[in-house]
């Protein structure tokens, strides 16, 4: 009783292996390697500036790596030739941190467009299906609505109906919460999680409001800007109770007096 | 695709608890996905079965209003059989739940997927749609318009008030534009479009030379093409010319650039720090394409005279000397004052109709585009009636 995957193997629905990722010759990671599970809530961690977003473009093909491989389901994905990537990424849902709905159209138009362009539905199931999307998500009030007429957290939920418009069996989300009062904050790290337990997708997040991550994440991996790779592997809980890496620890804790004294400060 | 809803059924028990079940194979879909209902008493049971995949099936529409009997209290589902699914299968019940909720039918969704309950969940039950307003009467919607109409004219007005008040400030040197905005801005407006300029006045002084060479031969006059190259350009086409292709250059630039920063909230930072928006974005667009467009004029018109001149000399053998000799005979200072004074005026309704434009264009990216369009379409409009008024005007004058 699962929605459709990209693969058919058993293991992790999404699996890095010694990826690098740059531009020119600037290095913004480096020999990254990770896992994601099937049906989990992973989060990409980090500080401001450590390539959070920029690996999940290598993650959803916007940015080829400079070595590496991503495995989706059970298949490479820079390996295969374009028609195939293209027909991978139907499997990924995408919430952009900005939202990116198109402004020309209504929010409802938003939703409709991959159906019409990647589906062979006709207009009345489009119209049943966007109907449905707004409803999850809280908006089926506001399909006639042209995006700029939005809040910001109406915004942020339009564009997640819109990733969701192809039940995709991964949803990518760019800092979900960014710019949301604590409140909406709340009711979209919830809705991120009933969307997850209802259709069994897969989440990865790239996020460093705290709160969101502890509230919903499973697992993750934490970005460091300095070493340019993951210095820890984890749920954010799990990070924030048991490591003990200065950069993670002053993360996970809010503290800004980064470095070693002050973990052992706090173990003394 | 969306199934056909069943409509055979055949009577498999008639005692008490009748029990009606439908034709499976009518409730199929492609790949396998099936419903079927049974009729209990009061209670109909709905019976999923397959795989429900929607951008593979499509969508069952409006499958639950055809499917609940008069007599139904509640409706049910078994989902024993149930294999992939995703947001087609919710759409599937919420058309049930939608049904049951009208005719106050219980819906009970406890035989479903743990995961399709909690999906349901998140949909909020069906209420009565917002009400929409009644549309305004004609006359209302008319007199809506008028006064927008008018808002805008007196937008538009005090634009160019401020215009001439802030304008002069600044040649005196008082008000807050930075003068290398100025210059930058005169440089894009001016320089930057020399070769654009050059390109169209001369195919323009050529067309007309080529017209006049073989309209005035037949008449034996050929020896005037200089002089309707001339006054041509310098009085009408020049000016005309320019201004259009600087409405289609720069004017589109300057709405799209404003309204690109409306989008981005920059003429609110701006607002907010206290800096004035019309010192700062307006008046150097303004003053450096009112600015340009004179010399842009006179440009336009030598380089036009040159087309005419190479035309002229091709087809009719006249010497560089004579047709420049022509040119400068039949030429008065009135066309020349006539010509700058409409590119002056021609360079001011292409800046304060594009900028105005860019001003209160919407919020978002495709307001951009549309401003950009929305100012050359006003823009060169605006240039072609004023052209007329002004033609009309020397008409009377007597230049």
């Amino acid at each position: 009783m699962t929605p459709p995957a990209p693969g058919t193997a058993p293991g992790p629905i999404l699996k890095v292996e010694g990826l690098s990722i740059g531009f020119d010759d600037t290095v913004i990671q480096q020999d990254l390697s990770f896992e994601v599970s099937r049906g989990s809530i992973f989060a990409i961690m980090g500080g401001s500036g450590s390539g959070k977003s920029t690996l999940l473009k290598a993650l959803i093909g916007l940015l080829r790596p400079t070595a590496g491989v991503i495995h989706i389901g059970d298949e490479d994905y820079w390996a295969a030739d374009e028609a195939r990537r293209a027909h991978i990424d139907q499997g990924f849902g995408v919430l952009f941190q900005r939202g990116a709905l198109w402004s020309s159209l209504t929010v409802a138009e938003n939703v409709a467009l991959p159906l019409r362009l990647l589906s062979t539905l006709d207009d009345a199931s489009i119209r049943d299906l966007v109907k449905v999307k707004l409803s999850l998500v809280g908006l089926d009030a506001a399909g006639d609505d042209m995006p700029a007429a939005l809040s910001g957290g109406m915004n942020k939920r339009a564009a997640l109906a819109r990733a969701l418009a192809l039940d995709p069996a991964i949803l990518m989300l760019d800092e979900p919460s960014a710019g949301l009062d604590p409140i909406s904050s709340k009711r979209l790290d919830d809705l991120i999680q009933e969307l997850r337990d209802g259709f069994g997708m897969t989440v990865v997040m790239v996020s460093h409001e705290l709160p969101s991550l502890l509230d919903i994440c499973d697992d993750g991996i934490f970005l460091d800007a300095d070493s340019k790779t993951a210095i820890a592997h984890g749920s954010p809980a799990s990070l924030r109770d048991t490591c003990d890496h200065p950069t993670v620890h002053a993360f996970m804790h809010r503290d800004s007096r980064t470095g070693a004294p002050q973990v052992q400060r706090d173990r003394a | 695709m969306t199934s056909t809803a069943p409509s055979a059924v055949s009577v498999s028990d008639a005692s008490a608890d009748r029990t009606l079940i439908d034709d499976p194979g009518l409730g199929a879909r492609k790949n396998g996905g099936r419903w079927s209902r049974r009729e209990q008493g009061s209670t109909t049971t709905i019976t999923l079965s397959g795989d429900w995949v929607a951008r593979e099936d499509g969508v069952e529409i409006g499958v639950g209003g055809r499917n609940l009997g008069p007599d139904v209290r509640s409706i049910s589902f078994e989902s024993t059989g149930l294999g992939r699914w995703d947001s087609g299968l919710i759409a599937f019940l919420l058309s049930f739940r939608a049904a049951a909720s009208e005719r106050d039918i219980a819906f009970e969704p406890a035989g479903l997927p743990e995961a399709a309950q909690r999906l349901l969940a998140l949909v909020a039950p069906p209420g009565s749609p917002p009400p929409r307003g009644p549309r305004a009467p004609m006359l209302d919607r008319t007199g809506l318009w008028a006064m927008s109409a008018a808002a805008e004219a007196a937008e538009t007005a005090a634009l160019v008030g401020n215009i001439f008040l802030r304008g002069a400030m600044a040649v005196r040197g008082r008000a807050a534009m930075r003068g290398r905005d100025l210059i930058d801005t005169m440089y894009g407006t001016g320089a930057a479009a020399l070769p654009l300029v050059a390109l169209v006045n001369v195919l323009m002084g050529g067309i007309l030379a080529f017209i006049g060479v073989t309209e005035l031969q037949t008449l034996g006059a050929g020896v005037y093409v200089a002089d309707l190259v001339a006054i041509g350009m310098v009085r009408e086409m020049a000016p005309l010319m320019t201004a259009i292709i600087i409405c289609g250059r720069t004017g589109a630039a300057f709405a799209a650039n404003i309204a690109a920063m409306q989008g981005a909230e920059e003429i609110d930072a701006l607002r907010a720090v206290g800096i004035p928006v019309f010192d700062y974005l307006i008046l150097p667009r303004v003053l450096a394409l009112t600015a340009m467009m004179p010399l842009l004029y006179v440009f336009g018109c030598v380089v036009g005279i040159i087309g005419g001149l190479i035309v002229g000399a091709m087809t009719l053998g006249v010497s560089t000397t004579s047709f420049l000799v022509m040119a400068q005979q039949s030429l008065t200072l009135g066309f020349l004052a006539l010509g700058l004074a409409k590119s002056v005026a021609f360079g001011a309704v292409i800046a304060v109709v594009s900028l105005r434009v860019g001003l209160r264009a919407g919020r978002n990216a495709a307001a951009v585009g549309a401003a950009a369009t929305s100012a050359v379409v006003a823009g060169i409009v605006g240039v072609i009636a004023l052209d007329a008024v002004i033609d009309l005007c020397a008409s009377v004058l007597g230049i």
